[in-house]
């Protein structure tokens, strides 16, 4: 039995209907066809399907489509503002922080979220906050330097 | 996932009706342990009973010796609380150790102490500061609330609704994470409440337990060459691929030294 | 020399439709009415299939077909060949079972393909999984490479007498042998190289598709070389190859895995023509770790042969190296030709011996992975290297000094085959160890100690052999818009090979950098390629396009000679303009290629449009030295790694902004193999006990070394035109034996000559605890 859900995608308003058991990542992918959050394990570890739920980051393939009813939802699709780049996807284009890049959307997320909760943060620390996300390609480096030095 | 269908309770009162009256439901706090359960195809429940709008679960407060937290709180909150950053440092520590920091903004305290996952972290501070469970039926101690693997005293229908924890003198919590998951390969939380030393182990055991040989050495002599003596018997401590139980042993030797060291 | 030339660290151009999330990754793409793929998958490491029953399944609502191996015989669908022919030192042909698309009698690893369900959706598809019931007969089953080897193992194929593939050696038994029994000094050393799991973060997938008009079709997948995949899959199918397009969309991360060619890529068109839909499947993370190619899995005997001097005489290896259920398409070439061959390193040893003996088990199939056999051979010899040092009282640096091949000994034949072109491997060596301080580390040992830590150091001179063909053929296009459109055979997998391409090309002919367009990936557009792995493929595409530009520039000459009214040899092109030479009469190549034939004689073409191959007849050998410095805790046995220093040689560096991305991206894999990746089996019964991550342990971020100095020592290739020497897997081959040997340098006072990887916190720990 299908559920109606209202919910703020990227600034608009949407209303679908959803079975319970769609997960959002699903809805975000498949009904909203906003492809840019990945789904990269079925263990809530890789961090690749990270956006905003309230301006707070989480991972969106461990949540219910149901669960984002009157809420709003920011995808990587909906970062930039007025086809300006953000400046957390400006430092990662600026410090080679993605290579196949099936991983930054979470990233970019999650970077952002971290950089807004400690806009100060020190490597150590930031190393930590990221271990929600795994990345195969770049070793981490140039994505701990992305998110130090994204102009926010 | 198998089929399910989904309710968002606004009352204690209508879970409870849902539970009796559903054919096999599943309450759901954060849902970080029981939608993954699920799309494992694991769990498969008729319904789900989200709690998430449900008020009296949520908050943290202060009531004389005591910091109250909601069922519903998150680890996230917890973790920033000014409150309990203030009364019970060790555990906002604890809260931010917790999975990482997309996790923390989910799960919640009730959830994680109803499971009881023999590597959570919360189970070590409940048994150590010697927290009371209080459910819309009872009070539960901690020392008789952790039974076995995913086994608690909670009956099956009964729910949490908050956590009283003592502020005690002074507590700490040292936690060496399981590489893969970064679960808690042993955790130790040590305090020294107004009852006396209590240390509460995680991921050494098949639940979080108390550890009286730690005890008994730290009410002698608080500090790290006490526990040097110790003998952490690894007969029932859990063995896998990611340590023996030796080992684990010897880690809650090593955690329980570090959690001193940090006191002192 | 453009701003966006060569040498230069030019931002990607890949980048912001990546950062936008407008990737275009397999599961992205989405077809009207099209129908998902399930793959039902053995729970056994080995049983016999006594009966497959689809009946309830296929019943269903939303069920549209099942697919079982009596289907694929019925419509003559064949397996997947092995394509790597290793030779036996008895003579004996390699065993070479056809690899089944779906099991016919046999299910040979927990994993292993049984039947292919296509539903309405993907829920259905799954959950019509759970309908199928299958009759086994279990069988035992054998997953230590070791005891499978042996005469009396349950046997992976019951028509095989024994689990042995192949029985492999190369270079001079007799005289090695020879040289050991003559020896003072020698030293020898066991080794496991562990299995690992790729897990690249985006899984694998396919989408089928067949357009019954045009007898023709469609196969969508991430792919790491679309021209291989045409021809299997074609064969497969026996249809014609031209009937098949084959295009690899966006890929989240290949390291090897993507070359190969699995069932599912068989599967998804044959569904698609059975059902007359599009047929889509993608692989969730659980699946990919009983179904995506496996890495590494070897086990050594090592042997080192040196006078008193601490000269290296010979080695001698034997390696037991495991090939899983199933031959995947290059695996026995990687444990013997593409990776043993560098066994002997960047060390002056006169002579060598292997021996390789390939085996089946009840496993996932291996096949290459990032660096396919260099690791491999890497972390034996600076592991030897290390021991015979210890042993014989010289220290690590010094062995080194003492053996690396000097400067006047390059070109440099190795015993095992490889010429080494080029390169300064003893300034490598002096430059790391200059930067990591090596010559005062003893002092921060002492230090360390009295923290409770033990502090190591660790030395990883590495050589790697990177691929030298099959030749790429580059077709370059001059449109009418202004822009110019390459076509070549290589892929992009994450490497950022557009911006690279495109600096080479904005060098070579003055182009716009913006304006360039880099096709490959799809067959009906690029004829042929060779695809990408073995770090290849910039230097295949540069070397064709620096061919071609040599042709464009000889065609461009002649029109502007027309066009500004001077003879040809008057002309020079420079920086993307034909000029007269000594004066300031010039035109831009963009405007030579506009030129239309019709202002032209007909002696003289308008068109600048080239085709060209690389026409390349060696590999290369990225070289260098990495230098690791770490901790281990005294009282977990856990490690940090603290400074990490590398000095590489990777001939001409095109943009090292790249180049280091593909470093410190090999240099983690490496990290994770060392230190905490392991996949394991359970050896009573075959099951696969990491099946997650959350048993398999990745590295993150806060493994990393925080301090990570990269330096280049470029000394350029003499084989191909620019000098090139490749980059992707260079990290990972100079990583294992480096980190190994710090660990083992840290716990030097407890005597231990040797740890095996992952070195686990709790495997650190035991070597401390039982000395103490």
């Amino acid at each position: 039995m299908k559920i109606n859900v209202n919910v703020n995608v990227n600034g608009q308003d949407v209303s679908e209907e959803v079975e319970p058991r769609t997960l959002l990542v699903d809805f975000i992918r498949e009904k909203m066809k906003l492809t840019g959050t990945h789904v990269g394990c079925d263990t809530t570890q890789c961090g690749a399907c990270t956006i905003h739920l309230d301006g707070v980051a989480i991972k969106s393939c461990t949540i219910l489509a149901v669960q984002a009813h009157n809420r709003s939802i920011t995808t990587i699709e909906g970062i930039s503002k007025n086809d300006e780049l953000h400046p957390m996807q400006i430092s990662f284009k600026e410090n080679h922080g993605l290579q196949c890049g099936f991983c930054t959307p979470g990233m970019v997320m999650a970077g952002i979220d971290i950089r807004r909760r400690k806009p100060t943060i020190e490597e150590d620390e930031l190393r930590l906050e990221l271990e929600g996300n795994i990345c195969r390609c770049t070793g981490y480096h140039n994505i701990v330097k992305s998110i130090l030095n994204a102009k926010m | 996932m198998y089929e399910f269908q989904y309710h968002k309770a606004s009352s204690i009162n209508e879970v409870k009706e849902k539970i009796s009256s559903l054919n096999d439901p599943k309450i759901m706090a954060g849902g970080m342990t029981l939608i993954p359960t699920m799309k494992q195809r694991l769990a498969a429940p008729s319904d789900i009973i989200d709690l998430s709008n449900i008020n009296e679960l949520k908050g943290i407060s202060k009531e004389k010796g005591f910091i109250i937290i909601g069922a519903m709180t998150t680890h996230f909150e917890v973790h920033t609380s000014e409150l309990v950053k203030k009364e019970i440092p060790s555990l906002a520590f604890l809260a931010g150790l917790i999975g990482d920091p997309m996790v923390r903004h989910r799960g919640t305290i009730g959830g994680s102490v109803a499971n009881s996952d023999p590597s959570a972290d919360y189970p070590s501070s409940v048994i150590s500061l010697g927290a009371k469970i209080i459910t819309d039926k009872r009070e539960i101690e901690s020392d008789e609330f952790f039974i076995d693997l995913f086994e608690t005293a909670l009956d099956d229908d009964e729910i949490i609704l908050s956590l009283k924890f003592p502020i005690p003198n002074k507590s700490a919590y040292m936690k060496f994470p399981q590489p893969a998951s970064r679960y808690a390969l042993v955790g130790v939380f040590i305090s020294d409440t107004k009852e006396g030393i209590r240390v509460g182990i995680t991921g050494a055991g098949p639940c979080a337990f108390r550890s009286k040989e730690i005890e008994k050495a730290l009410s002698k002599n608080f500090t790290e060459s006490a526990i040097e003596n110790v003998n952490i018997p690894s007969e029932n401590l859990n063995s896998d691929i990611h340590a023996s139980a030796e080992y684990r042993a010897h880690l809650v030797k090593v955690m329980a030294k570090r959690a001193i060291k940090k006191l002192s | 020399m453009g701003q966006f030339g060569v040498g230069q660290a030019i931002r990607r151009k890949e980048d912001i439709r990546l950062l936008e999330g407008k990737g275009r990754y397999l599961d992205d793409l989405h077809f009207e009415n099209q129908a998902y793929g399930a793959v039902l998958r053995s729970p056994h490491a080995h049983a016999k299939i006594k009966s497959i029953n689809i009946e309830n399944a296929v019943n269903l609502n939303g069920v549209l077909d099942i697919i079982t191996a009596k289907d694929l015989k019925a419509d003559n669908i064949t397996g997947i060949p092995c394509l790597a022919k290793v030779e036996s030192r008895d003579g004996q042909d390699m065993a070479n079972p056809l690899r089944p698309i779906l099991a016919e009698d046999y299910v040979r690893y927990v994993g292993d393909y049984i039947a292919f369900v296509v539903a309405e959706t993907k829920e259905i598809a799954k959950a019509a999984l759970e309908y199928i019931e299958i009759d086994f007969d279990i069988l035992d089953s054998i997953t230590n490479p070791v005891d499978a080897s042996k005469n009396d193992s349950p046997r992976v194929w019951d028509n095989l007498d024994t689990n042995r593939v192949f029985d492999w050696e190369n270079g001079n038994k007799d005289k090695v042998d020879d040289i050991f029994k003559n020896s003072e000094l020698k030293s020898e050393v066991h080794l496991i190289n562990n299995r690992v799991v790729v897990n690249s973060m985006e899984p694998r997938g396919a989408i089928g598709q067949f357009d019954k008009d045009k007898n023709k079709f469609t196969l969508y997948t991430p792919s790491q070389n679309v021209h291989l995949m045409k021809t299997l899959v074609s064969g497969s199918l026996g249809i014609e190859s031209e009937n098949l397009r084959v295009v690899s969309p966006d890929m989240g991360g290949g390291f090897g895995m993507k070359v190969f060619i699995y069932p599912e890529q068989i599967l998804l068109p044959y569904a698609s023509k059975r059902v007359n839909k599009t047929v889509k499947w993608t692989s969730d993370r659980s699946e990919a770790f009983i179904s995506d190619t496996q890495g590494r899995d070897h086990v050594t005997k090592a042997e080192i042969a040196l006078d008193k001097n601490g000269k290296f005489k010979a080695i001698r290896v034997k390696t037991i190296s495991n090939m899983g259920a199933y031959l995947s398409n290059f695996a026995p070439m990687i444990a013997t030709q593409a990776g043993t061959v560098m066994l002997t390193g960047l060390y002056d040893i006169p002579e060598a011996y292997v021996n390789v003996l390939g085996v089946f088990t009840n496993t996932v199939p291996i096949d290459a992975y990032r660096g396919a056999g260099r690791p491999e051979a890497s972390h034996i010899i600076e592991r030897l290297v290390d021991v015979a040092a210890s042993d014989h009282g010289f220290a690590k640096d010094q062995i080194r000094r003492i053996n690396l091949i000097p400067n006047e000994k390059v070109p440099y034949k190795t015993p095992l085959g490889p010429e080494y072109d080029s390169g300064n491997f003893i300034k490598n060596l002096e430059d790391a160890l200059k930067i990591s301080k090596w010559s005062n580390f003893y002092e921060r040992k002492k230090e360390a100690k009295k923290r409770g830590k033990f502090r190591g150091i660790g030395i990883g001179c590495y050589v790697e052999a990177a691929a030298g063909g099959p030749n790429e053929d580059v077709e370059i296009i001059f449109e009418e818009d202004g822009s110019v459109s390459v076509l070549i055979g290589t892929i992009a997998i994450g490497q950022g090979i557009v911006t690279s391409y495109s600096q080479v090309l904005e060098e070579l002919l003055g182009i716009d950098f913006e304006k360039i367009n880099i096709i490959m990936g799809d067959t009906d557009k690029v004829a042929t390629g060779g695809g990408t792995g073995g770090s290849k493929s910039l230097m295949l595409g540069a070397s064709a396009m620096k061919h071609a530009s040599v042709e464009i520039i000889n065609k461009g000459k002649k029109i502007a000679a027309h066009l500004l009214e001077a003879s040809e040899a008057d002309i020079n092109f420079s920086d993307g303009y034909f000029t007269i030479k000594g004066t300031d009469k010039k035109i831009n190549i963009t405007d030579v290629a506009k030129t239309k034939q019709s202002d032209l004689p007909e002696n003289i073409d308008a068109s600048l449009n080239t085709k060209a191959n690389s026409d390349v007849s060696n590999g290369t050998y990225p070289n260098g030295c990495h230098v690791c410095e770490l901790e281990i805790d005294g009282d977990t046995g856990h490690v940090k790694l603290l400074n990490y220093t590398v000095i590489d040689d990777l001939g001409k560096v095109i943009n090292p902004l790249i180049v280091e991305g593909q470093v410190h991206g090999g240099i983690v894999q490496g990290l994770g193999q060392v230190l905490m990746e392991h996949c394991i089996y359970d050896h009573s019964n075959g099951q696969l006990i990491t099946g997650s991550f959350m048993d398999y342990a990745m590295p993150r971020a806060d493994n990393v070394p925080p301090k990570i100095s990269l330096g280049f020592n470029e000394v350029l290739c003499t084989k191909n035109p620019l000098g090139i020497k490749g980059a992707g897997e260079a990290g990972t081959v100079g990583a294992l034996g480096c980190i190994v040997n710090a660990l083992v340098n840290a716990l030097e006072e407890f005597g231990v000559s040797h740890i095996e990887m992952p070195a686990t916190p709790e495997s650190l720990w035991g070597i401390i605890n039982s000395k103490q």
